[in-house]
């Protein structure tokens, strides 16, 4: 490929953020042949060379795209196009201080925000997965290094501060502080919240750490599977797959060699059981990807971190750090895990879409088949698992025989929100009374199940028993768990007009029914809500249809669902 | 290559193993319509034109880029895919300028899509035209965002890489690094991109000021089909004649070898043939036998 670049050099500033990922430019003369393959196979060093820039300057400039695509052998039309992909990122120029307001559904209906009365120099963000702590924002400081902050509980007062430029502090709290059942004997999956110090690798083994990876060596990879399909194990991500089936096929490919992709993408409004389990037990999560490398042949392991963790990332670098020191990863085992941090886009935590952004693409899903068991991360056997999934592997290991708890996230207008980890059986109503039951002066106005993905139900189904069987055969799902409690304070309109604007946001475009479904859906809600009524629910019923059927990804296929309980089952906008 | 049968319509046929529905019901593009499916780029099936159903499968497939398996039931048309496509129509008919692509009035026609429902408030990816270079003009506002263009100029043929998808969502556009001009960029100006667009939204300037001047007159023109003199290569090309003078080169699609792919030389090189028509003045015609 002949590149073409502009000739202005990179500042030193975004040399040195370029060098930390990829290293010293090679030194040549003039007669030296650029590129080739060996620049071209570093492509999925492109993500994380785009944040090196972005935390260390604020933005993208044109010549660091230039640059970028120097050292990488790309085109840097298609450095910019991966850029413009990403919320987080711009290629415009900007001051240093970012601040992220969540404008998202629990954020703007508790306290928090609307787009509306956000200060101007303020981004409006989509759920920054801190619904217990809501309302919440995400303050960037690019430098070196960068200071990246995520706080919850926030006021007006704090936004303004922060938009001012004021210096922020990191909050102090210990990552159990909103695990209200923190300490309680009968936790599997959040059985160390609350334990200490969740990086001391001592208590980890102490208190019991390890001795599944010590079993599951000893079982190989056939009784290990055996094992987690006796178990019954469905996948937390969403689409409740049976995770044995999933590891079976990828174990039995020949190709070599077999990824494992951890999905901590975590970005489904109303989700944060995921961040909640990374930061209290980031060993666990090691432990068991190196379980489920061995069970399925996998040399290479990932985890995509969204982006608006920059505590779980911290954590997560230092435990897999410590478990490289300890021996128990490295390429010298046969396996090794790469973190790596997204840059704000929920689709990316699409399975397929979130191999064109390890490797370095735009975030947009694949055409399936093939599935990620046969192609996956860079053409080879893949398996994708959700990170609650994963956490679920060791107490299988040493015994476990039903994998019947799950987490769910409380959050809105219940007295203790945060994560729950309950026995798979409970009523919604149970739920919410194990979370304190509703607030002072609150009564139930809806639950939204399964986030913005989701479904909306109403007080009339408080007897819900929240199994993946009853919520199916109502027509629900649990999803990744969500469960927003919203009270009679809450707007339902405004709801649902942040849920339409959500997708529309979100598509990554490349399909019709939804790039231009999500913006004809918004369309039209804007409609309903300022009064306009003739004919509208109708299109909308239209609209939602083709997106449910004709889309390519799950973002599409369920972007009309949540809406459409919010009108049939809820009555947001009368009968017509 | 293996034969597999599967039923479409009701009637049992039999496919070569790796062909997609849309080539096991016979048709280019015939029964089923399409939009971003082009002959010579591999299908995206990003436009969902072309969905059909297929019996136990939760949401509808693309014909285009599906491929047969063995005892497929296949519907191409129902109430779903009629849907599915009508809005399909509607959503590109009331974001885009589709008054080049072709079939699109008929469709409209035959699944009863109405782009006007959505009324004069509704979004659209109308924009000034693109003109920055000799050679040909791109006005987006007519762009349905099918990736042919992208995959052209990229991987799949020219292995330049000069436009790309950016942005997101409905923001998604084909662009150049930082939106630069096309003479700042890498563009070789082999104008394979013109060659797959399906919706004149890539135009070479002779048929751009034509059409602008209104004397752009396709039921006039006549094609010939040749060999590009420039190199010894021989390419084939496509001569669009109007008024007895070239006002387009296109490039034959089914050619086994250069798949409608020319070169700059090949695809803009043809004013001199008619700028050359008056006789050069010579010597005497006596001293060059
Ligand atoms: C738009 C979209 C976003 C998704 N985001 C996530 C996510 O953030 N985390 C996750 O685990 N799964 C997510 N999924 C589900 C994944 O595609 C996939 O099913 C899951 O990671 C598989 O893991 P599991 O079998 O362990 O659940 C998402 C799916 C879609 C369609
Ligand atoms: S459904 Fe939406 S998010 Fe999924 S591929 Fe299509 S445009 Fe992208
Ligand atoms: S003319 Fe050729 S090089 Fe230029 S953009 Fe089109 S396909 Fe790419
Ligand atoms: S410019 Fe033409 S070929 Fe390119 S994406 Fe748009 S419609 Fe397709
Ligand atoms: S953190 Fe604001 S809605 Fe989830």
């Amino acid at each position: 490929m002949d590149l073409k670049t502009r000739g202005v050099p990179a500042t030193d500033e975004e040399r040195a953020a370029i060098e930390l990922v990829l290293g010293p430019a090679p030194a040549r003369d003039m007669h030296d042949a650029r590129g080739g393959h060996e620049f071209r196979s570093r492509r999925h060093l492109l993500l994380p060379t785009l944040n090196a820039v972005n935390d260390r300057v604020g933005w993208i400039s044109q010549q660091a795209i230039d640059h970028i695509a120097e050292r990488l052998d790309a085109s840097p039309a298609e450095i910019y196009g991966v850029a413009t992909f990403y919320a987080l990122f711009a290629t415009e120029a900007r001051p240093p201080r970012q601040v992220h307001v969540c404008v998202d559904l629990a954020c703007r209906a508790f306290g928090g925000v609307t787009e509306a009365d956000l200060p101007a120099d303020a981004h409006p963000s989509p759920c920054l997965g801190m619904c217990e702590q809501a309302p919440a924002m995400l303050v960037i400081d690019s430098g070196n290094p960068a200071q990246r902050v995520a706080i919850g509980g926030i006021t007006a007062d704090q936004i303004g501060a922060a938009t001012s430029g004021d210096r922020i502090e990191p909050p102090t709290r210990s990552p159990a502080e909103f695990v209200p059942q923190a300490g309680d004997p009968d936790l599997v999956l959040l059985r160390r919240a609350g334990s200490g110090d969740p990086l001391d690798i001592e208590a980890y083994v102490e208190d019991g750490g390890l001795a599944a990876l010590a079993q599951a060596i000893d079982f190989g990879p056939a009784k290990i599977i055996a094992a987690v399909e006796a178990s019954g194990l469905l996948g937390r991500g969403g689409a409740a797959f049976p995770t044995a089936r999933k590891w079976e096929a990828v174990r039995t490919q020949e190709t070599m060699p077999h990824h494992l992709v951890c999905n901590a993408d975590e970005s489904e409004p109303g989700t944060f059981k995921d961040r909640t389990l990374m930061e209290n037990d980031p060993f666990a999560l090691l432990e068991s990807m190196i379980i489920a490398a061995i069970a399925t042949g996998c040399q290479y392991g990932w985890i995509y971190l969204r982006g608006e963790y920059p505590s779980v990332e911290a954590t997560l670098t230092s435990a897999i750090e410590t478990f490289r020191r300890s021996g128990l990863l490295g390429p010298q085992k046969g396996f090794d895990i790469t973190l790596v941090r997204g840059a704000g886009a929920y689709i990316c935590g699409e399975e397929t879409a979130i191999f064109n952004s390890i490797e370095g693409y735009r975030g947009e899903p694949r055409n399936k088949p093939p599935f990620p068991f046969e192609v996956g991360l860079f053409g080879q056997p893949t398996v994708v698992n959700n990170v609650e999934t994963m956490m679920n592997i060791p107490s299988i290991m040493l015994g476990r025989t039903e994998s019947n708890r799950r987490l769910f996230c409380l959050s809105g207008a219940v007295v203790n929100p945060g994560v729950y980890e309950v026995e798979l059986g409970l009523t919604l109503a149970e739920l919410i009374d194990m979370a304190g039951g509703l607030r002072d002066g609150s009564q139930l106005q809806a639950v939204l199940l399964g986030g913005a993905a989701g479904r909306f139900v109403g007080p009339d189904s408080l007897d819900l028993v929240l199994t993946h069987e009853a919520t199916r055969d109502a027509g629900l799902s649990l999803g990744s768990g969500v469960v927003m409690v919203l009270d009679q304070t809450v707007d339902l309109v405004d709801q649902v007009r942040r849920i339409a604007a959500f997708f529309r946001d979100e598509s990554c475009g490349q399909c019709v029914p939804c790039r231009v479904g999500t913006v004809r859906q918004e369309e039209v809600i804007e409609r309903l809500a300022s009064g306009i009524r003739d004919g509208q629910l109708e299109l909308l019923e239209d609209i939602g249809k083709a997106m449910t059927d004709a889309s390519i990804c799950g973002l599409g296929q369920t972007a009309h669902g949540a809406i459409e309980s919010a009108i049939v089952t809820l009555g947001v906008f009368g009968d017509d | 290559m293996t034969e597999i049968s599967l039923n479409i319509d009701g009637e049992n046929v039999t496919a070569e193993e790796g062909t997609t529905i849309l080539q096991a019901c016979g048709g280019k593009s015939g029964d089923i319509p399409t939009l971003c499916y082009g002959d010579t780029i591999t299908p995206k099936n990003a436009c969902r034109l072309c969905m059909v159903e297929v019996e136990g499968s939760r949401t509808l497939v693309p014909a285009c880029s599906r491929p047969v398996e063995p005892d497929m039931v296949v519907k191409t048309r129902s109430d779903r895919v009629d849907h599915a496509r009508k809005m399909v129509l509607e959503f590109l008919g009331s974001s885009v300028d589709l008054s080049l692509t072709e079939n699109v009035t008929e469709w409209n026609a035959e699944y009863g899509a109405d782009p006007e429902r959505y009324g004069d408030a509704a979004a659209t990816v109308t924009q000034p035209v693109k003109v920055d270079n000799d050679l040909y003009v791109r006005d987006y506002s007519k762009c349905i965002l099918c990736y042919q263009c992208v995959d052209a100029c990229g991987e799949q043929w020219q292995n330049s890489f000069v436009i790309e998808i950016a942005g997101r969502g409905f923001e998604s556009h084909v662009s150049t690094e930082n939106d630069v001009a096309l003479t700042d960029s890498a563009c070789v100006y082999c104008g394979n991109c013109i060659q797959v667009c399906p919706t004149g939204a890539l135009i070479p300037t002779s048929e751009y000021e034509m059409r602008a001047a209104g004397t752009w007159d396709e039921d006039a023109q006549e094609t010939t089909n040749t060999i590009c003199a420039f190199c010894g290569v021989g390419c084939g090309l496509t001569l669009h004649v109007q008024d007895n003078t070239i006002v387009k080169v296109t490039s034959p699609e089914d050619n086994a070898i250069t798949h409608g792919n020319l070169c700059i030389k090949g695809r803009f090189g043809f004013t001199h043939v008619q700028d050359g028509r008056t006789i050069p003045p010579t010597a005497d015609p006596e001293a060059h036998p």
